[in-house]
């Protein structure tokens, strides 16, 4: 059990090492906390609300992800299938969970890097009032389980495909699909056709739903169940996606 | 030892790998020859555990691929086709990380880690990223990778494919130093390497044996086993009067170098001397052959249909 985690954060040690090899993570921090940044101050109007919370921040999360979480999501598996290093990886002695969930947590840990990256307007936000900053580590935690949700279901898009960009836009797709599912918008034109009872169903998917409340300091139990659940039915997917491709 | 035992993979409607069986002991460099998509990477791919058997057993060590994989996977060193390696990583993080990953620790890593370096003469690239090796470096890492855990099962996918020949040279003395105590599996269309290293040859044709023997089993299956090759002056007059032996089948020449076949009957060899001697004839070469490989390979694998059984 012991040699278990040994070999699963071995695998996760090479991974984060990887991102960091190269450019591409460098990039990826630069242009996430730029428009971290940015977004809350011009189309949110950080200074003009004159409430000192990070509301305005967190509130542009769910679309920054939409787009970033996929980039770095759509790599996982496709790069190991085009070069063949997935041969490589699975005549080593782990099982399939270690490399799964190897693969999924350095990604994760990246993207928490990120998100912890930004706390200057945290601070900034300190000095200029006094927030509460309870509420503010709640809403960080939650976007990183809204992350991770994002990033288990690109990663497990990533593991069909031998192809990146394949990867990246199918990630996009399916992510914006769970964003909006809870907005009106999308679920009026349904009631035509299917029950109340689906129309709640669909509306419980919803990221934005989800995540509205534990933007403003709400964590509450059963948004962070979804969150947990939708990660371990996208890795389970992944595994399997992973094992009828190689059929073990 | 390996024992494979009615092995098969289908790919869609096609048969890569079909009914395939053999048992390898310790101490064997099998040659596992075939054309070009006849089964042996996939057969490969299945030995180390990477794809799933379609049906058959394969055991390792007397460790099952299927119920006790990774045990399996432990006692063997796999170099898959064309050498991948994760090319942003150096050689020094890409074999540490191998390391760990089959349990190496402390002293006995840096052990390892030294031997391996040394052995594949890897200590100029260390500090280099994968991406940036010749050819020659990158598949000597991917061999480092393959052995670092000194198993006692190594699988090898075409191992000298796109090296220089002085470079197939090193890799080949590499493997003959490591075959004793050890199972060697090694693919390769180089015939020459077979004869070079292996001391037994599986050919195989559609996902089937069609041919398991010694190296010189193989060549003694050809039609030039025996067959006497000579240089001479006048090839034309010679031709003829060697046609008329009775211990020699056919004369064949080629770019001014005559080879005359055995017929079976008497000793070519003796007769084809006895005649250069009688008539006095001025010899340049004179070499006694002990059989083509690629003649016996070409035979087995362009048949029609069922090549065999």
């Amino acid at each position: 059990m012991v040699r278990w985690w040994h070999e699963l954060g071995g695998l996760i040690r090479r991974e984060l090492a990887a991102y960091f090899a190269t450019p591409v993570a460098y990039v990826f921090l630069a242009v996430f906390l730029a428009l971290a940044a940015a977004m809350p101050f011009y189309l949110a109007g950080f200074f003009e609300r004159e409430i000192a919370d990070l509301q305005p921040f967190f509130g542009f999360h769910p679309w920054l992800y939409l787009f970033l979480v996929p980039a770095v999501g759509m790599r996982l598996w496709a790069e190991e299938f085009r070069s063949g290093t997935i041969e490589l990886l699975l005549t080593l002695p782990v099982d399939g969970w270690q490399v799964v969930l190897g693969k999924f947590l350095a990604a994760w840990l990246f993207l928490g890097l990120a998100l912890l990256l930004t706390f200057p307007i945290w601070i900034t936000v300190n000095v200029l009032g006094s927030p509460d900053n309870g509420v503010i580590v709640a809403a960080y935690l939650g976007s990183w389980l809204m992350a991770g949700g994002f990033l288990a279901i690109s990663a497990g898009i990533s593991a069909t495909t031998n192809n990146q960009v394949v990867a990246f836009i199918l990630a996009v797709l399916v992510c914006l699909v769970l964003l909006l599912i809870g907005l009106p918008a999308v679920l009026d034109p349904l009631r035509a056709w299917v029950g109340q009872g689906v129309i709640d169903g669909l509306a419980k998917l919803s990221f934005l739903i989800r995540y509205d409340a534990i933007s403003r300091g709400v964590l509450e139990l059963a948004d962070v169940a979804y969150f947990v659940w939708l990660m371990a039915m996208a890795l389970v997917a992944n595994r399997l996606i992973l094992m009828h491709r190689v059929q073990r | 030892m390996i024992q494979v035992d009615t092995l098969t993979r289908h790919y869609g409607p096609l048969r890569a790998v079909d009914g395939l069986s053999f048992a390898v002991e310790t101490g064997t460099v099998l040659g596992f020859l075939g054309p070009n998509g006849a089964g042996k990477s996939t057969t490969m791919k299945m030995l180390t555990g990477y794809l799933r058997p379609g049906s058959g057993q394969v055991r390792i060590m007397g460790h099952d691929i299927v119920s006790a994989r990774r045990r399996a996977q432990r006692c063997m060193g796999y170099l898959p086709e064309g050498s991948p390696l994760y090319p942003e990583m150096t050689v020094a993080d890409f074999l540490s990380f191998i390391a760990a990953m089959r349990g190496l620790e402390g002293e006995q890593r840096q052990q390892r880690f030294n031997y391996v370096v040394e052995a594949l003469s890897l200590q100029r690239v260390l500090p280099q990223r994968i991406a940036t090796l010749s050819k020659g470096f990158a598949r000597r890492v991917g061999l480092a990778q393959a052995i670092m855990h000194d198993p006692s099962v190594l699988i090898l996918d075409e191992p000298t494919d796109g090296l220089d020949p002085n470079q197939k040279q090193q890799v080949r003395q590499l493997i003959r130093a490591m075959a004793r105590e050890r199972i060697i599996i090694i693919s390769t269309h180089v015939l020459e390497e077979v004869e070079a290293v292996c001391n037994r040859v599986l050919v195989i044709h559609r996902g089937r044996c069609v041919l398991d023997d010694s190296p010189l089993g193989m060549m003694a299956q050809s039609r030039y086993c025996g067959a006497v090759s000579l240089t001479v002056d006048q090839p034309e007059r010679v031709a003829s009067a060697l046609g008329r032996l009775d211990e020699v089948a056919e004369v064949e020449l080629r770019s001014g170098r005559l080879t005359a076949l055995p017929s079976g009957r008497g000793r070519l060899f003796d007769a084809v001397t006895a005649l250069v001697r009688e008539q006095g004839w001025q010899i340049d070469q004179l070499t006694l052959e002990s059989g083509r490989m690629e003649e016996v390979f070409a035979r087995l694998t362009q048949a029609r249909g069922a090549a065999h059984g």
